[in-house]
């Protein structure tokens, strides 16, 4: 057996993964341990965590590779500020010490953290680098269900390449071509998030939820002046409006300028229709750029699958365009698109390229529904449920999805935590709260009361994979909540033409449809097919509500409120029920009511976590 | 030491012999630029250093 251990850190996301012979053991983000949202550091408790899943020591590892090259990094950081000197003093100054004092060595930074695993490791040939869009390249193409296909992965910024295209082909992965910084799509939209009062980083999906409030109303001045997008789908972004490159700012006053007024302080100022329509603006841009390089790459390489990796991947609207179009039979996104999945596309990659093995192919779904972070037997739940003083009732299997399920017909707001969690961003059965989606309140009570987050932000809807199509207009499966389709016809609840007349943030009143809860305002919803194989008891579950409801459809959101991490042990699920207004808490098979609990357990937890 | 001489290969390969002017002024530099400290910079920019 080759284990290959592959870490990512250092940026944001940091994670850790193990393969074994190139199959996939386990995976965890540090954000998950450590409760510090998108944590950077670097990823000692994952580690931890992946070596003793697969039962092994540090010195069982064969391999170990980091997900980036720093040195080449460091090469973009310095000819960027040439380039533009003397203007990038100010970001010069800013990043020039940490670079010489900790990230130009990350080799012996990484060796000493190895280190605390175990202090005999000093076996330094064991380490190997990647590079940044490889290994999302390879996290998108080794685990999907492709002997061939075109991937095309696209984030901020990596080393030099912000976009890449790669064709895979058996255990063979070529980048072709790539799109280098500063011009980067992933960062275009990131200025728009800074621009419309969100934090860079985490609130990209905002942006992408609050679109479909507004009008695209200034798509043509951004492409007018921002954007140059070629008909082939390649782009070049006019550095005069933007601060990343030089600053400390994502945007700049000419940008400013431009828009007619300044970027939004979320701490005075709320969102207006203007932000609306600056987020249909750019979600339109992004959707016209993924189209026009997915096409153009279709027509060049003749390919019929596509295979989708880095941050851009995660929006899952244009995602759902490019499925919509039908430009590829099939496409694949990885479920960890962000820099976490880049810790496994590092290992696979030395995998297939370096040690030239040989890829199985999977066509069922090689990362295992993405489940790949630990899990806890009952002798586990029950005695951390004890620790905390928790009430609990311990049910049969049956009696479980009879009693989650009364639960959600009366409208409770349940905390869902089932076997491993999930390895990316998306909670997918595992660590999920769960409602009725049928429900007219259910999307004002999870988001403020439970979640403690804006009115304004869309709810997903599990679906049994084979009832998708009599709800959605969507004829693929979407295991990991990445593409977005509308709601079929016949769920669609007609506005009157009263109602029609609303405008944005107005319309989230409106019953739009049979399923209102997961239903957006321009009647999409960012679907996760659930498959039986993949997540039995999840799909028991909802098979029980679709029983009693003939609705086979549940609202899934994150085990978690703003700005924390999703939960990952029974004791943050349990922290997490007693500080919000969860109704129900389900355990393996512990059943939590909150109105049995001890009320002195209750804590602040709204403030625990600073805003995203 | 071995730092140096993988830094010395990396720019032979990548054939970037100009940056290394730059760099030796960044080391030469380096003691001060370290003690100043490098402070948080996000949610304003995407960390791309």
């Amino acid at each position: 057996m080759t284990y290959i251990l592959g870490i990512s850190a250092f940026y944001h996301d940091s994670a850790a993964c193990i393969i074994s012979d190139g199959k996939i053991v386990a995976a965890a983000q540090e954000e998950r341990f450590t409760r510090v949202k998108h944590d950077a550091g670097y990823p000692k408790n994952a580690v931890e965590f992946v070596l003793n899943y697969a039962n092994l020591k540090l010195s069982d590892l064969d391999h170990i590779v980091f997900f980036e090259k720093p040195f080449l990094k460091f090469e973009r950081l310095l000819e960027t500020y040439v380039a533009f000197a003397p203007k990038g003093f100010v970001q010069f100054s800013k990043a020039m010490p940490t670079w010489l004092r900790d990230k130009l060595f990350q080799k012996k930074q990484l060796m000493d953290h190895l280190k605390e695993h175990d202090n005999k490791f000093r076996d330094e040939k064991k380490l190997h680098f990647s590079e940044h869009h490889l290994s999302h390249a390879a996290s998108a193409f080794y685990p999907s269900p492709f002997e061939e296909a075109i991937v095309l992965t696209a984030d901020g910024v990596g080393e030099w390449a912000t976009t890449t295209v790669a064709i895979g082909s058996g255990k063979n992965l070529e980048i072709k071509k790539e799109i280098q910084f500063p011009h980067s799509l992933g960062l275009l939209y990131s200025a728009f998030t800074y621009y419309t009062g969100f934090k860079v980083n985490s609130g990209e999906y905002k942006l992408m939820g609050l679109a479909p409030y507004g009008e695209p109303k200034y798509f043509d001045l951004i492409k007018n002046n921002l954007i140059d997008i070629k008909p082939d789908g390649t782009f070049r972004l006019d550095q005069s409006y933007f601060d990343y490159a030089t600053g400390l700012k994502m945007t700049n006053s000419k940008f400013n300028n431009l828009f007619g007024q300044k970027e939004r302080n979320s701490k005075f100022e709320k969102l207006t229709q203007f932000h609306m329509d600056i987020a249909a603006s750019i979600q339109k841009i992004t959707e016209e750029i993924m189209l026009n390089l997915s096409k153009s790459l279709q027509e060049e390489f003749n390919i019929k699958n596509l295979c989708l990796a880095g941050g851009v991947a995660l929006n899952c609207v244009a995602n759902g365009k490019i499925l919509k179009e039908k430009i590829f039979e099939n496409i694949w996104v990885q479920p960890a698109a962000g820099d976490a999945g880049g810790s496994l596309g590092a290992a696979l990659a030395y995998w297939h390229l370096e040690l030239m093995k040989d890829r199985e192919i999977i066509k069922t779904d090689s990362m295992k529904g993405s489940y790949l972070g630990p899990e806890y037997n009952e002798e586990d739940i029950e005695r951390e449920l004890n620790e905390i003083g928790a009430k609990y009732k311990k049910l049969k299997d049956d009696e479980i999805y009879e009693k989650t399920t009364e639960c959600l017909i009366n409208g409770d707001a349940v905390g869902w935590f089932q076997g491993r969690m999930e390895f990316g961003p998306r909670a997918l059965g595992a660590r999920s709260i769960l409602g009725d989606p049928r429900s007219e309140n259910m999307q004002k009570i999870l988001n403020l009361k439970v979640k403690y987050r804006e009115s304004f932000r869309p709810f997903a809807p599990s679906v049994l994979e084979n009832e998708v199509k009599n709800w959605f207009d969507i004829d693929k499966t979407s295991p990991y909540m990445l593409m977005v389709a509308n709601i079929n016809e016949d769920k669609v609840i007609k506005m009157n033409k009263e109602e029609e007349k609303l405008f944005g943030i107005e319309k989230l009143n409106i019953k739009r449809s049979t399923i209102p809860a997961v239903t957006h305002v321009d009647y999409s919803a960012r679907i996760q097919t659930v498959n039986q194989n993949t997540n039995q008891r999840y799909f028991n579950l909802i098979s029980k509500f679709n029983e009693k409801t003939g609705c086979p459809v549940l609202i899934n959101t994150s085990f978690n409120v703003r700005g924390e991490p999703i939960v990952n042990t029974p004791k943050d699920a349990f922290n997490c029920f007693m500080g919000t207004e969860l109704d129900t808490l389900v355990i393996g098979n512990f059943f939590l009511e909150k109105i049995n609990q001890n009320k002195s357990l209750k804590k602040d937890y709204k403030n625990s976590f600073e805003l995203d | 030491m071995s730092f140096l001489i993988e830094f010395w290969n990396f720019i032979k390969v990548r054939k970037k012999y100009w940056l290394l002017p730059i760099i030796i002024v960044l080391l030469i530099f380096g003691g001060l630029i370290v003690l100043s400290q490098g402070s948080a910079v996000a949610p304003f920019i995407y960390t791309i250093f």
